[in-house]
């Protein structure tokens, strides 16, 4: 059953909260479901699920910050990817992440300014044997170069 | 639901899948068959059997990988005759004539054919297992990949699943550990530790509850089996999983798997779904009287909760950081209980030694290092793919027959293995044997799997130093050894990189990386400097260039440059000039090293010399 979306962030986020118990075991899952829904982790979002599991919003910090997934700004319409495993490494992926971070004006970890297109690295896709990767919005193109990276920025900028 | 209600359901189900002189397609849509444009091909095989009015007589059906990655997207098809053969590279644009010719036509489309997998020969083709590529694999964890849909827990049953788990509870939980035990099998996450030994200690701690984890944190960049295998054959870990808990006596399992790979998460859901709906998970399995709960934990992004005690802490809502051993997680692991923890190539090798016995088992590999491997293939080399073979074999058989050796036909520098924690054996030590102790004693470690390839351009000096920025990025900070160390290694590698380090360098380098092996409180910190030992160990000459002030310098040679432009279009700054069909010329100045001309000359044209820094 799909639930209508809340309007009020607080709101959406007690929600999500509220999909798990209020044990710390439930802790990550619950940072990485907002994180879903909302695309990232704001000081309200990451107040209100520490006033769930009863946790100060420092402890909160300290253990979101600990995991590379997480996001305190608000991500790009687009996300791209980039792999870095050893694999990509070797067949280029250092040219390609060059590459983009020339093509989007920005350096990997940010947002263009106009919003659309955030750029990232990623440890290992485990497509390493169609090396170079990378992930454009959750769909992931194997085999890249600059030139086919290029190509796809530009189909998703239309 | 009893076992044998359940064999009857999977044999009508292999019925409807595999039904004799029934023709079907198979597609491998596993991550790296999505990434090739696997789902795509799906779609316009569909649109053509629709055009060709075969939807309804010819169904489609999505398997995991079969390993071939490298030709990726793959897609089987079985024709009138019975026959099926195995297409590669099959994208969107030649689907409909594929069907046309294999289907309505009745000829194999012969252009993209690679193997017949069952049913009469085929002239000009071999089969699956004659496939130079398959010839020296064993395929005992892999056994299901690409051969059923990992989304029918009736397929995996109608090919022996889950006898292994009925044989262990006619064992009983001693039984079961003494016939792991007997069968040799190691921990496959790396360490090697005698998985059966592991289990007696979790079942010998009298403390309740117990616990079963499955590792599928696959963090080694380069590493993709774990990921494979629960795309492709999700029960094959979980039955394994089944008989861990029932032989420790658990009542709670975890799967802790990367959140990086959707797809596989997505399968697991639905096999325990499955599970749960045939009484293979939740109470009284079977009627056997042993209960498990399994639930799916998704990692955040950091590669140290790989390590047991951290991917516990990570489960339980903390940081991921490990602590120091003892009490080990058998005697006390996730909280505080008696805990069991295995990775995805383990699981799946147990739940094949249940159905088919220890004797079976033994019969492969080694006498210290029994069974088979899986090794994800990748880097510079021909035939990239998910590889199993028996442990032992020699590591030339699995790069020049296997993988059909280095691309373009350059030579074999190095293998690395083990990812970050492993290091790099030369191309001159090909013929060692692949097992735990020899891969030791060359400097690596066995690892979880993953094998990368580098070819003669490699700067083995870079390779180390990408190994370090990555334990440097992933070092969780609490032992000082490896926090400092990792930091201290990589500057060191900068100074070295850019030809300015002082003398003594390698001495510094050599001292660090002893205090980090002997004092880091877990397995990043111990094994970190092995990128860094091993290139040192085998390709000091690098070092050397470096260390005498010399830099890379990309180079072109006249008399073999095609004049393609291939280079200056890949150049990222534009540095190469040249006419079409006459000889190319680097700018020195302009030239960031990037070394992407030398990957894009199809005509080894591009090479580089060692040269004084100051010359530029």
């Amino acid at each position: 059953m799909i639930e209508a979306p809340t309007a009020n962030p607080t709101e959406r986020i007690h929600d999500v909260c509220r999909r798990f118990g209020p044990d710390r075991e439930n802790l990550i899952p619950a940072l990485q479901e907002v994180q879903e829904s909302e695309g990232f982790l704001s000081p309200e979002a990451v107040d209100v699920i520490a006033g769930y599991f009863s946790l100060s919003a420092n402890n909160v910090y300290g253990v979101a910050t600990f995991y590379a997934q997480f996001r305190y700004h608000p991500p790009g319409r687009h996300c791209l990817k980039i792999c870095q495993g050893t694999a990509c490494h070797v067949q280029g992926s250092g040219v390609l992440l060059d590459a983009a971070e020339r093509s989007l004006g920005i350096r990997s970890g940010e947002t263009t300014e106009d919003g659309d297109f955030g750029l990232e690295e990623l440890a290992c896709l485990g497509s390493c044997a169609l090396a170079p990767a990378v992930v454009l919005d959750g769909v992931v193109h194997a085999r890249q170069t600059p030139k086919k990276l290029n190509a796809l920025l530009e189909k998703a900028r239309s | 639901m009893n076992l044998f209600t359940i064999r009857e359901k999977a044999r009508a189900a292999w019925a409807a899948f595999a039904l004799p002189g029934q023709p079907r397609i198979l597609v491998g849509t596993a991550t790296c068959g999505r990434a090739a444009g696997a789902l795509e091909a799906k779609k316009s095989l569909k649109a053509a059997l629709d055009a060709y009015g075969l939807a309804e007589s010819v169904p489609v059906f999505e398997v995991g990988c079969n390993g071939l990655c490298y030709a990726e997207p793959l897609v089987e098809v079985t024709g009138h005759d019975g026959r099926r053969v195995l297409y590669r590279n099959v994208d969107a644009r030649i689907a409909a004539r594929l069907v046309e010719s294999h289907l309505v036509q009745g000829e194999p489309f012969m252009k993209r054919a690679l193997c017949v997998v069952e049913g009469n020969p085929l002239d000009g083709l071999p089969k699956w297992a004659e496939l130079p590529m398959i010839r020296p694999q064993e395929r005992i964890v892999t056994r299901n990949l690409g051969f059923i849909d990992p989304d029918e827990l009736l397929h995996y049953v109608n090919r022996g699943g889950y006898t292994g788990l009925e044989r262990a509870f006619a064992l009983g939980p001693e039984g079961t550990i003494e016939e792991v035990t007997r069968s040799g099998l190691r921990g496959r996450g790396g360490a090697g530790f005698p998985t059966g030994l592991k289990w007696g200690f979790a079942r010998k701690t009298p403390t309740e509850p117990k616990y079963v984890i499955c590792n599928a944190d696959e963090g080694d960049p380069g590493a993709f089996m774990d990921r494979s295998v629960l795309e492709g054959d999700p029960h094959a870990m979980l039955e394994g999983m089944l008989i861990a808990g029932y032989a420790i006596g658990a009542s709670v399992g975890y799967i802790y798997i990367r959140s990086e790979y959707p797809l596989a998460v997505a399968r697991l859901a639905q096999a325990i779904e499955d599970l749960r709906a045939y009484g293979l998970v939740g109470e009284n399995i079977l009627g056997s009287g042993f209960s498990l709960e399994i639930k799916i934990k998704k990692g955040a992004g950091a590669f140290v909760c790989g390590e047991e005690t951290a991917l516990m802490a990570s489960i339980e809502g903390h940081r991921g950081m490990p602590r120091a051993k003892p009490p080990f997680p058998a005697v006390s692991g996730l909280f505080a209980r008696p805990t069991n923890i295995n990775n995805v190539e383990t699981l799946a090798a147990v739940s094949a030694i249940l159905e088919k016995g220890a004797d079976w088992y033994t019969g492969f590999g080694t006498e210290k290092s029994r069974g088979t491997k899986t090794f994800s293939l990748a880097g510079q080399i021909q035939r990239t793919g998910l590889i199993e073979v028996p442990m032992g074999i020699p590591l030339r058989t699995i790069i020049e027959d296997i993988g059909g050796g280095v691309e373009k036909g350059k030579a074999c520098k190095a293998v690395q293995t083990g990812g970050p924690s492993g290091g790099c054996i030369p191309g001159h030590l090909l013929d060692l044997p692949v097992d735990y102790e020899n891969l030791a004693e060359a400097g690596s470690i066995m690892g979880s799997g993953g094998m990368v390839v580098m070819d003669e351009d490699t700067c083995m000096v870079k390779v180390a130093r990408y190994f370090l920025s990555f334990t440097e990025a992933e070092s969780c900070g609490k032992c000082t050894p490896c926090r400092m160390g990792t930091q201290h290694l990589l500057r060191l590698l900068d100074t070295i990189l850019a030809g300015e380090a002082p003398p003594g360098t390698l001495e510094q380098l050599h001292g660090i990386c002893e205090t980090m092996k002997c004092s880091s409180l877990c397995g990043l910190g111990q094994t970190a400097p092995n990128p860094v030992l091993t290139t040192l160990r085998y390709f000091e000459d690098e070092y050397s260039h470096y260390l005498a002030g010399e830099v890379r310098r990309y180079r072109i040679e006249a008399e073999a440059c095609e004049g393609c432009r291939a280079c200056a279009i890949a150049c990222p700054t534009g540095a190469i000039t040249g006419d079409r069909k006459k000889p190319h010329l680097i700018d020195q100045e302009a030239c960031i090293l990037c070394g992407v001309c030398l990957q894009s000359c199809r005509y080894n044209a591009v090479s580089f010399v060692f040269e004084e820094k100051a010359a530029r």
